[in-house]
Order: C-alpha cells, then structure tokens, then sequence
C-alpha cells in the first residue's frame, strides 16, 4: 500500500508470529483463571462463614484487589519476588501469581454474591434432614450458587483474558507485546 | 531475605508522586465526564434512534468491551499516526479512556433504559411528546437512578484502568512511580506506595458517590419524580 513506508508489511509469517504469541495469552487466562478459581471458592466460603475474622479477612483481601490497579498489582508481585528470593526474576512466576491472586478476589466476590443469593430456607431445610455443616454446603447450596454463577463467572472470565494483555507491561511476551 | 526496605526516599519524592496522583484523578474525571455524554447520545440512538444506528452503536460497544484496553491505546497512539492522526500521549490516554469508558457505560445506561416500565413510556407517547421528550422527562432520571451503582463501579474500574496508560508515558501516578523506581533502585518501595495511593484513591472515589447518590436521588424531593422517600 505504501502507506507507512518505514514498517514491514503484515503477512502470513506475522501473523503466525502472532498466533504464536495467543498461546500464552491462553496459558496464562487459563492458569489465573484455575488458581484464581481455588482462590475464589475459598474467599467465597470465608466471606459467607459465620467466623467474623475469617469474613472479615476475605473482605479486606477482596477489597484491597478491587481498589488497587492489577498493574501495580504485576509490579509489586514482581518486585516482591525479587526482593523475597534475592535474585531477578523471569516475569513468568510473578505474571501468574499476580494474575492469580486478582482473579482469586474478583471470583470470590461474585461467588459470594451467588451463595447468598440462595433462600435461608434452604440451608435450614439441608440442616433439618440433617446434613452437616459442610455437606449442606457442598450438597445443597454450591450446587444452586453454582447455576447462579455462570453469567457473571463468564464475563469476569472475558476481563481476565483482556488483562492479560498488561503482563507485556512487565516484559512478559504475549499476544499484545508480539504485535 | 536480606534485604532493607527504605521508604524514606519514597517520601522525599512524594511530592513528584503526589502530582502524578493528581493527573490520574484529572484524567478519570475527564474520561468520565466525555465517556459519560457520549454514552447517552448512543445510549438513546441505541435504544430510540434508526436501525442501522442500533447495529452500528451494538458494533462498537462490543469493540470496545471484548478487546484489551491496552490494545485500544495503542491503536489511538501507535496506529492512528500511520493515517495522519496524531495526538500527544496524555490527550490520547483522555480519548482512550473516554472511548472504553463510554463503550461500558453505554451498555450500562442501555439496560437503565430497558428497565423503565413500558406503560410510563406509552404515557408519554400519548401526551404527544416526542421521542427526545420522552427521553428526556420521563427516562433519564429513573434510568440511571437505577444503574448508578453499576455506573459508580464502573468509574472505579476507570481510575484503576488509568494506571495502563503509562505504557503510552502519559505522565500519571504509574508513569511517575516506574521513572522514579527506576532512577532510585527502590522498585518494591514505590510501587508499594503507589498502590496504596490508588487504593485511597478507590475507596475515596466510592466514598464520594456514595454521597453523590444520597444527594441527588435519596433526598430527592417528593413527588416530583414519582417516587416517594
């Protein structure tokens, strides 16, 4: 075309190239999304619980990821594991970590919300049968939360696999920093 | 672990950080106040405007809302200069924001919309308004009553998003924090500091609009929007 006459031209090898790079794009959402969702399902049942520190520790956790930037986030990770170990890095471990820990608050969050969407009633009819405390929860409620949940799970999932495109911020090769 | 954390150089610096801080806020408010006129013309093309108008608005909030903000910047900043348009990076990083943040909030605004009772709208119609009066006096204020919550969320996600456009060196809080990190060898302390700092400014932000809610919807006053207190 001649229309920027100082680039390359895109063809089949770039965009290869660049197809190449979506796979780490796709590792790292999936990575975030499976530790983030272990994470999450932990939150989520400690922010329901009826131990006050355990609910206010996931609140607190929850409400520092929400009110931070996941750049900074990435950094401090980064940082952190440097300072921790004493050695520079590769961003990979910092990357996921950081990722995982995000998607870990903001799953937990929405899970919460879809456990306590739940009636009362149907924890105290799963305690009159009676279930124990954590088989009410894992027989009667989680499946319920869990119908509830796919919508907003889905979109968060969207966020996380855009987000991932920051981590070439900290020099992280993925599918933005390849294009 | 030997390492000895000195946070004393970061307050020697809090001044530099403090402005940074300083443009993040101007942008976020800046961003949302465009972001936010744009969503309601498209909000209202989108939901009473012609056809292909609905197609093209449903076209580009889904651009916008299933493609990486980063990657938008960059299409602003790198790519728009290959076709003559160029802009400096801080207006850039305003137009991206604006543009990502009235793709979300049109989507927003759109379902604050759908939600007003269709016999109110029927109402209207046989008053004889049009459909900008219409809009206007009987959906705006109900409408986004009801989406501000989802809205006030949304300008958070907007300030905290705002820390990407560094990677365009637009000079706010991020931008500030890697150029001093990287002068001093204090990377963990600053970013450390920084984060804190949005996170003030996040919880500040929610604390404000949670006012702004009270002030302009709870105290409202009675009857004249056809709700009670």
């Amino acid at each position: 075309m001649g229309l920027v006459t100082m680039s390359r031209d895109f063809e089949w090898p770039e965009f290869l190239f660049l197809l190449g790079a979506l796979r780490w794009t796709v590792v790292l959402s999936l990575i975030a999304f499976v530790g983030g969702g272990l994470g999450g399902l932990v939150l989520a049942i400690a922010r329901t619980s009826s131990h006050a520190i355990l609910r206010w520790l996931a609140a607190t956790y929850i409400g520092v990821m929400q009110g931070t930037p996941v750049l900074m986030q990435l950094f401090l990770a980064y940082y952190g594991l440097a300072v921790l170990t004493g050695i520079r890095i590769d961003p990979w471990p910092a990357v996921t970590l950081a990722f995982t820990m995000y998607a870990a608050a903001f799953l937990g969050e929405i899970w919460r919300g879809a456990i306590q969407a739940i009636p009362r009633q149907q924890w105290e009819a799963a305690a009159a049968i009676p279930l124990a405390p954590t088989a009410q929860l894992r027989h009667v409620i989680l499946p319920q939360a869990f119908r509830i949940a796919i919508p907003p799970t889905v979109g968060f999932l969207v966020q996380l696999i855009k987000g991932t495109s920051i981590a070439s911020i900290i020099g992280f090769v993925e599918l933005t920093r390849a294009g | 672990m030997k390492y000895v954390f000195q946070f004393g150089i970061v307050w020697d610096h809090l001044p530099q950080l403090l402005a940074g801080a300083w443009l993040t806020i101007r942008l976020s408010l800046g961003a949302f106040a465009l972001g936010f006129v744009i969503a309601m013309l498209l909000a209202f093309l989108r939901t009473a405007g012609p056809r292909p108008f609905r197609a093209g608005i449903g076209a580009y909030v889904e651009f916008i809302r299933n493609t990486p903000f980063l990657v938008q910047l960059f299409i602003i900043y790198f790519s728009l200069p290959a076709i003559g348009i160029r802009f400096e990076a801080t207006t850039a990083a305003l137009l991206g924001m604006s543009l990502n943040f009235s793709g979300y909030a049109t989507e927003i605004v759109r379902s604050g919309i759908e939600a007003v009772p269709r016999s109110q709208i029927e109402a209207g119609y046989s008053l004889g308004f049009t459909r900008l009066q219409i809009f206007r006096h009987i959906i705006v204020f109900p409408a986004l009553r009801t989406v501000y919550p989802a809205l006030a969320s949304q300008f958070v996600l907007l300030m905290l998003g705002s820390s990407i456009v560094a990677a365009i060196s637009a000079e706010e809080l991020t931008a500030i924090t890697n150029t001093l990190q990287s002068t001093t060898f204090r990377a963990f302390e600053f970013y450390f500091v920084a984060t804190g700092l949005y996170l003030l400014m996040a919880v500040g932000a929610r604390l404000l609009l949670h006012a702004i809610y009270w002030a302009v919807f709870e105290r409202a006053r009675p009857g004249e929007w056809g709700w009670s207190r």
